[in-house]
């Protein structure tokens, strides 16, 4: 293993870090909710029970912050290299198998793991393992 | 008064998304990738955001009820299943072909990038299959009773 020193951002990473938790910590203490992206959005999907307002503003929110960083001055990251059929495969992985995890980076990854949560370090585990796997077979065997 | 507090947490949460370089396809997927030059940074955004996390979530588990009154929903109960294990593996697939996972892709999707918007519909197209399978499953098991 070789560390990327020049791509390697650790205050910036700690930043975004707190500002992340922040945010889950808002939602959490004043609305009793969990800042799990999936769940959110896919909550949404469901029946509504009149809880899909508050869903729809927070993944407002988030929509919204690449224009609300760009105003204050930051340049928005986030180009993206994969192609369409890949985004296709991916996009599709990615909605069902979170999903049927019942959470993703920031449900498990964030959240579960900051409530102790053994699910959540079970998950956590299993999605960084395939993550890793697929662009060691993607880049490493496959070259693409 | 629900709303506006999602609204500001979605927009903190995405800017901290910003702020790290998390909605980088490129550096997610230099953290993932172990065997080539390897990034760390993902690591110290989770340790941040957990740094600052952990104590609320331990306030919220003695309480039943949030501060704007709705109830409290967190809880560790939950069995650790087939289908946890299995979706989190089915996810992390995804994750590593295109290095966009959900909140990062609809940050992306704010860019107006015409492949972030073809992820989240595809994303969405997933959580709708899975949506389908539950109801089914559901009438299923109403027929056998």
């Amino acid at each position: 293993m070789t560390i990327d020193w020049n791509s390697f951002t650790p205050w910036t990473a700690l930043a975004g870090g707190v500002l992340i938790g922040m945010a889950v910590a808002m939602l959490l203490l004043l609305n009793g909710r969990i800042a799990g992206i999936s769940g959110v959005l896919g909550g949404l999907l469901r029946s509504a029970r009149g809880d899909s307002a508050w869903r729809l503003s927070f993944l407002a929110g988030l929509v919204a912050a690449p224009l609300v960083f760009s105003v204050l001055g930051g340049h928005a990251s986030g180009w993206i290299d994969a192609d369409f059929g890949t985004l296709v495969a991916a996009g599709f992985l990615v909605g069902i198998g979170t999903r049927y995890g019942s959470g993703c980076t920031s449900g498990h990854g964030i959240c579960g793991l900051s409530n102790l949560s053994p699910r959540s370090f079970v998950a956590t585990v299993c999605f960084m393992a395939t993550g890793v796997a697929t662009v060691f077979v993607t880049r490493h065997l496959l070259s693409i | 008064m629900i709303v506006f507090t999602a609204l500001l947490a979605g927009l903190i949460f995405g800017l901290g998304l910003l702020v790290a370089g998390m909605t980088a396809p490129a550096k997610v997927l230099a953290f993932l990738d172990l065997a080539g030059a390897w990034d760390p940074s993902l690591l110290l955004v989770m340790v941040g955001a957990i740094a600052v996390a952990a104590a609320p979530f331990a306030v919220a588990r003695r309480r039943t009820m949030a501060a704007l009154g709705l109830d409290m929903k967190v809880s560790r109960a939950g069995t650790l299943d087939r289908r946890l294990v299995l979706g989190s593996l089915v996810f992390g697939i995804g994750w590593g072909l295109a290095g966009l996972c959900p909140g990062p892709a609809l940050v992306v999707l704010g860019t107006g990038q015409l492949k972030g918007i073809v992820f989240v519909l595809a994303m969405l197209a997933g959580m709708a299959v899975f949506e389908l399978l539950e109801r089914r499953q559901a009438r299923l098991a109403l027929v056998r009773g």
